[in-house]
């Protein structure tokens, strides 16, 4: 492939073949809580694909330039969250101070999402694939969408499901996890549409 | 390299990465976040001078006002609401689930959601001034009747409560048997509130009550117990009007308290204190009553039996509550009504009260259900 492209294919990839809720089942728990409606699960996404897209450009510099000169890329795991949490802080009360309907309609989501596994996912997999910088913003904003188009699918199923007859032991979480089962069969129809390394 | 080298870089490393960040929250809090000092005015009349950037429930409660809430400022238990009239912005998502549509119209919000940013003005109950949790201890259980204990609490933390005769407070139940986790139970005080480090409190055994059932079979003298307040509408109003006060069974707690009271600062209004009772072994501190009336010329104490026995040898009035209060009451015209018991009992009384001239709006009750 033109390595010029390569970081479009990436941003492709992390959306529909290489899906980061789908196809690696990461960032659940908020996935699974906060998909009952549309609004919120759209908040919550954008502020999610905002902040992989940032925090993989982030740790990929701390990672290029801190940790593998001193040789430390095992510390990567801590150093990374660290990054992402302090980020996230920042970010929360900036946009605390500065617009208050963002902070409505986003802020609220972000102390949600420090801890949202699909975001540390994004920085490490950044690291094991061995993107360059180019690849790994567009690898974090990719996976960004590609979870939020989940969240928004699944949010999208449930409120349909709000009028289905759902057996007793199935609602919530159970019948939950059994449609993202289903999409990810469904998202599996993508592969070999775009190769990644 | 040696592991030494190996184990000083990584901690270096670590340390110096944290450290700028840390610095870099440090500076962010004391710039970004930082809103200065701003005022919060209560109810038109306090203003309170605060650091701006926390939740308004954490900020009140630092200045010790406590709004009730059960969840600790999460989001997830919706109690905490107070109005905002001006600077709180616009409605966070999530708040919306526990705001009804008459709520958004007064501009009632939650306060652990709403962040003190700017000037704020806000309502809250007068009571919730006074409200505070207090620690305290058992100091004295004693038998009123078979089946009413008075239970004297010795405040610890604070050391003392100031509240208004006829208030409640809340007394947390620990778990225990019957409770998986702990429950609250509001109950009258009915001691004085000249006596600001005791409270004492009459409690009717119910059968299998969760909280009563704790308070009678498992509470000590010397326990360690929770409660908070003090709450509620219950307590005399300062008019010239006579005062008829009816009660029933542990509904005698408010109004001893009102009556200590009025003893207490000398309120010597006309008053009439109907208490009803089954028998005389349900009747309780008739000596404590004579004595008020000993030093409150204008106030009688009448207590009436439904259904004395022959070995009672009682002498004094007998019947329902309802027709001894018909029977006493001349004319309602100059009367308000102070009534606490059984919502059966407070029903009735309200009835008899209405018809005999007494305005509706001038009788106060506690119904204990």
């Amino acid at each position: 492939m033109n390595p010029s492209v390569y970081p479009v294919a990436i941003f492709f990839a992390a959306i529909f073949t290489n899906n980061i809720l789908l196809t690696n089942y990461l960032g659940m728990c908020s996935f699974l809580s906060v998909s009952r409606e549309i609004k919120t699960s759209l908040g919550l996404g954008a502020a999610v694909i905002f902040v992989m897209a940032v925090t993989s450009a982030l740790n990929w510099i701390v990672y290029e330039y801190i940790l593998i000169p001193l040789d430390l890329t095992y510390l990567r795991y801590i150093v990374f969250i660290i990054v992402i949490a302090a980020f996230v802080q920042i970010v929360e009360m900036i946009i605390e101070r500065v617009s208050e309907t963002l902070y409505a309609a986003l802020g609220i989501f972000l102390p949600l999402i420090t801890v949202n596994c699909a975001i540390l996912g994004a920085s490490l997999f950044m690291v094991i694939r061995q993107y360059n910088f180019l690849s790994s913003f567009m690898y974090g904003f990719g996976s960004g969408i590609g979870w939020s188009i989940a969240i928004l699918a699944m949010a999208g199923i449930r409120q349909k499901l709000k009028n289905a007859k759902i057996p007793r032991g199935l609602e919530g979480a159970g019948i939950t996890l059994i449609i993202t089962g289903m999409m990810a069969l469904a998202f599996i129809g993508f592969t070999g549409m775009i190769k990644i390394s | 390299m040696f592991p030494v080298t190996t184990l000083l870089i990584s901690v270096g490393a670590i340390t110096a990465v944290s450290t700028f960040l840390a610095i870099l929250m440090v500076i962010a809090d004391a710039t970004i976040a930082n809103y200065g000092e701003v005022k919060i005015k209560i109810n038109d009349d306090k203003e309170l001078t605060v650091d701006g950037g926390r939740p308004l429930l954490s900020t009140l409660m630092g200045e010790g006002i406590f709004i009730p809430s059960a969840c600790g400022g999460r989001g997830s238990c919706g109690l905490c609401k107070v109005k905002v009239t001006s600077g709180a912005g616009q409605y966070l998502p999530t708040e919306l689930p526990w705001i009804s549509e008459e709520e958004r119209a007064e501009n009632i919000r939650l306060s652990c959601q709403v962040k003190v940013k700017n000037d704020l003005e806000i309502w809250i109950p007068e009571e919730l001034f006074y409200v505070k949790e207090f620690k305290a201890k058992v100091a004295r259980i004693r038998d009123l009747t078979h089946d009413i204990k008075e239970i004297t609490l010795k405040l610890v933390e604070p050391p003392e409560i100031q509240y208004k005769a006829g208030q409640f407070i809340q007394l947390q139940i620990p778990e225990y048997e019957l409770t998986e986790e702990p429950v609250y139970r509001a109950y009258s005080m009915s001691s004085c509130p000249c006596k600001r480090d005791t409270v004492e409190l009459e409690i009717r055994y119910v059968p299998n009550g969760i909280s009563t059932t704790y308070i009678h079979k498992y509470l000590k003298e010397g326990d360690d117990v929770i409660f908070n307040g003090p709450y509620g509408e219950f307590y005399l109003r300062n008019t010239e009007r006579d005062i008829v006060f009816i009660a029933g069974g542990s509904g005698m707690a408010p109004i001893k308290s009102i009556l200590l009271d009025m003893a207490e600062k000398g309120i010597n209004r006309k008053a009439m204190y109907f208490f009803g009772a089954r028998s005389k072994r349900d009747l309780f501190l008739v000596e404590e009553m004579h004595e008020i009336e000993k030093k409150l010329p204008n106030f009688r104490f009448i207590p009436a039996l439904s259904a004395p026995l022959p070995e009672d040898n009682w002498e004094g009035e007998t019947g329902l509550i309802t027709d001894v209060v018909d029977k006493y009451l001349e004319s309602g015209d100059n009367v308000e009504a102070y009534l606490c018991g059984s919502p059966g009992m407070i029903d009735a009384c309200v009835k008899v009260l209405t018809a005999n001239g007494v305005p509706e709006e001038l009788i106060y009750y506690d119904k204990f259900g």
